[in-house]
């Protein structure tokens, strides 16, 4: 973090190019649709370019080098001093690439998937302004300008989720989504302010720089507490346990906002928020322990979740919450290197599935239940055989980028100082769900007979270019996307690794046996296997099997479908009573107290002043009388006096 | 041949405006209330000359000039006012003018 800063003057456009979309969309998009097409994923794209030559520029800068580009001065009181400014380092150039690049095939996969729906620009205008948000968050060199981001872009997920607003579940879905995402951001704005009120005037203008500098000076305990408060944020924004509910739902929005948003970019914001913090989480191990046990526990959790899933959206979702949970469990131990990675790779992938997900629900007329599907390979085989690769990717299949960058992390879980055999095990298991899972989704979808109805099998097609071509783009992504940061000691190694090393110091898991690291990979590969085969005999060789367990356990299997009843324990203990206190409060205080003073003073006046209008008859000679009796007191004062 | 005393002219310009101030209070017709205003206009004209022909200065009746101008203005505006009223309402009863409030 200490290293030489290059001012740049180009950074700003980044954000700002797709902001530039946001107006134009906005506000000429619904006369000029056609423009909007090429618009939307231009700006976009041209962001990629950009962020393409800052990383160059930081690659020929060499190692630990950083560009920045202070846009104006923002808030300018006492001591404090933040600026808008922007930053490209490793990790943000890494995180930006992700952002534009897997933005952009999901921007021009949208062209064809929202191509006729009524509300085109508006979608876009959304997408862009995501876009817009995210790179503002990535881009952040303080923390108030990434809060800033991390607000915008829980905004745009609230819109897309709600995009389709007409269908109240879609609209209460966002608003599930807005509200989760606000009790984690009070606690994210906590930390803030704890973090502020004791670095005081150490860090006025609040950047990453200063922070990291003056890190040192803070108490464990307040750094624990910041980085803790910071963590409910992450909870709320990656949907971690206990805080992960929304997400789930957040799948009532269009299925590309889903592979973007609620895949692979916006729910990790939570992962890069402490990955950019990396250097004072390392100061509180306890917070370290925390991250690294909600991660475990939340991969465990979703993947079993995702086990009974119908909806072929909600199995991904699921799967996202888990794999989530896999990117914490990294930088709880410490292998934030590790957690990016896996990051990257997820993106890839889970965007790819996700994106799959819709060509086939796109293909199937709009339906979501993978038990009305089936056999799709014969009829959609480009997004079959991307969806395969996705599926081999995020199961860890070797070869594909899942299989290097989690067991990464189940090394780093393993040896990592942090780490145990006990988060490595969570970890391996959940590995081993996932990869039921997915063969088991895969294997409902495309495998077997086709189960839809006849008018809908009548119109299943193969998905137009503009949604295949990212598919396959982000297919071989998803195949070699893994190379790039290789175990130690194979071929070229982790060059991906080595590359974020200059942002998270050299805190990794040092020297591991390989007899150990080989071992580790052989169980992690035999559990995928494992979850592969009996997906097989579950849902291909013997279909009748999950019916006959599923009678065997029927109190396991209720507990699990009904996703441990999580979502109606919370209705019952927090919603429930937080509607009736407000209930009673809108009733008993605003509309008595409240109210009641307000409503109360206007008649109390108006009660009185039906009373002196009495006096008003309109008759003149009224009036003349009481004229006549001021004008005799005023001259018996002046005569008796 | 007798002066008439200064005291007579007084309790007469007195025993005029009285009668007026009960005519604009008790009469119902607006013409009849108008004709009250006018006589106690006059009362205190006869006492502003009956006191400067007594105190031998011209101020009082110079006032008085400038009293029956201003009746004679006002004479001209309420009547027309009363013919306007009664052109609209088709009364002259004080008693049902009352709209000027609410």
């Amino acid at each position: 973090m200490h290293a030489e800063a290059t001012h740049v003057g180009y950074l700003w456009l980044i954000p700002a190019l797709p902001a530039f979309g946001v107006l134009f969309n906005g506000f000429l998009g619904q006369r000029a649709k056609h423009l909007v097409s090429v618009v939307a994923p231009g700006v976009v794209g041209a962001a990629f370019l950009l962020a393409c030559r800052a990383f160059l520029q930081l690659h020929d800068l060499g190692h630990g080098a950083v560009l920045t580009q202070t846009v104006w001065p923002w808030i300018s009181a006492g001591d404090l001093q933040i600026d808008v400014a922007f930053r490209i380092d490793a990790l943000s150039a890494v995180m930006t690439l992700v952002v534009t690049g897997v933005g952009f095939l999901i921007h021009v996969y949208s062209v064809g998937y929202m191509g006729h729906d009524p509300g085109y620009a508006r979608y876009f205008t959304y997408l862009n302004l995501f876009t817009c948000a995210m790179l503002i968050l990535v881009l952040a060199d303080n923390l108030p300008v990434l809060f800033v981001g991390w607000e915008g872009v829980g905004l745009c997920s609230y819109l897309l989720i709600g995009f389709w607003y007409q269908d109240p579940n879609n609209a209460s879905a966002g608003k599930k989504a807005f509200v989760v995402n606000r009790i984690g951001d009070a606690g994210f704005l906590l930390g803030l302010f704890v973090l502020f009120w004791n670095l005081g005037s150490g860090a006025p203008s609040l950047s990453f720089g200063e922070i990291a500098a003056r890190a040192q000076d803070l108490s464990p305990a307040t750094v624990t507490a910041v980085t803790l408060l910071l963590f409910v944020g992450a909870t709320g924004k990656s949907a971690q346990l206990p805080l992960y509910v929304w997400l789930p739902d957040a799948m009532a929005g269009p299925t590309p906002v889903s592979a973007l948003i609620h895949a692979a970019t916006m729910v990790t914001a939570g992962v890069y928020m402490i990955a950019r913090l990396n250097f004072l989480y390392v100061l509180a191990p306890a917070t370290m322990a925390v991250v690294a046990t909600v991660g475990a526990a939340t991969a465990l959790f979703a993947a079993t979740i995702g086990l009974m899933q119908n909806d072929i959206k909600k199995v991904l979702a699921y799967s996202t919450v888990s794999q989530l949970g896999y990117m914490f469990l990294a930088v709880g131990v410490g292998a934030f290197g590790a957690g990016i990675f896996h990051l990257v790779t997820h993106a890839f992938f889970k965007g790819l599935l996700f994106l799959g997900s819709g060509s086939v629900i796109h293909g199937m007329s709009g339906e979501q239940d993978m038990r009305k599907m089936g056999g799709l390979r014969r009829y959609m085989p480009v997004t079959y055989v991307t969806f395969l690769v996705g599926t081999l990717a995020i199961t860890g299949i070797p070869g594909l980028a899942g299989f290097f960058s989690k067991d990464e992390i189940l090394l780093a879980a393993f040896t990592s100082p942090h780490g145990s055999p006990l988060l490595w095990a969570v970890g391996v298991t959940a590995a081993g769900l996932t990869s039921f899972y997915m063969f088991r989704l895969l294997f409902m979808t495309f495998f077997g007979d086709c189960r839809a109805e006849d008018h809908t099998k009548h119109h299943l097609h193969e998905s137009p270019r503009s949604m295949t071509v990212p598919l396959v783009v982000l297919a071989v992504l998803s195949a070699v996307g893994g190379y790039m940061g290789l175990p130690q000691h194979w071929l070229w190694g982790n060059p991906f690794g080595a590359f974020l090393e200059p942002v998270f110091g050299a805190h990794e898991a040092g020297h591991v046996p390989a007899s150990l690291e080989m071992t580790l990979m052989a169980v992690s590969v035999a559990v995928a296997l494992g979850g592969l085969l009996v997906a097989y005999v579950l849902y291909v060789a013997r279909p009748e099997l999950p019916r006959v367990l599923a009678e065997g356990a029927p109190r396991v299997h209720a507990l699990i479908s009904n996703k441990y009843y999580v979502d109606e324990a919370y209705e019952a203990l927090f919603v429930r009573p937080t509607v009736t206190l407000s209930n009673w409060l809108w009733r008993a205080c605003d509309v008595g107290v409240i109210d009641g003073l307000v409503n109360g003073t206007a008649e109390a006046v108006g009660a009185n002043s039906s009373l002196w209008r009495r006096l008003q008859t309109g008759n003149v000679q009224h009036y003349a009388v009481s004229m006549l009796f001021g004008a005799l007191l005023i001259l018996g004062y002046f005569a008796l006096r | 041949m007798t002066v008439v005393p200064l005291s007579w002219y007084l309790t007469l310009g007195a025993v005029l405006f009285t009668i007026g101030v009960l005519g604009v209070l008790v009469r119902r017709n607006v013409i009849v209330v108008f004709m009250s205003i006018e006589l106690m206009l006059n009362a205190v004209n006869l006492v502003f000359v009956a006191l400067s022909r007594h105190l031998h200065t011209m101020d009082g009746q110079v006032t008085v000039f400038f009293v029956m101008t201003v009746a004679a203005a006002e004479a001209a505006v309420g009547l027309a006012i009363i013919i306007a009223v009664f052109r609209n309402r088709e009364t002259v009863n004080v008693d049902e003018l009352t709209v000027l409030r609410w």
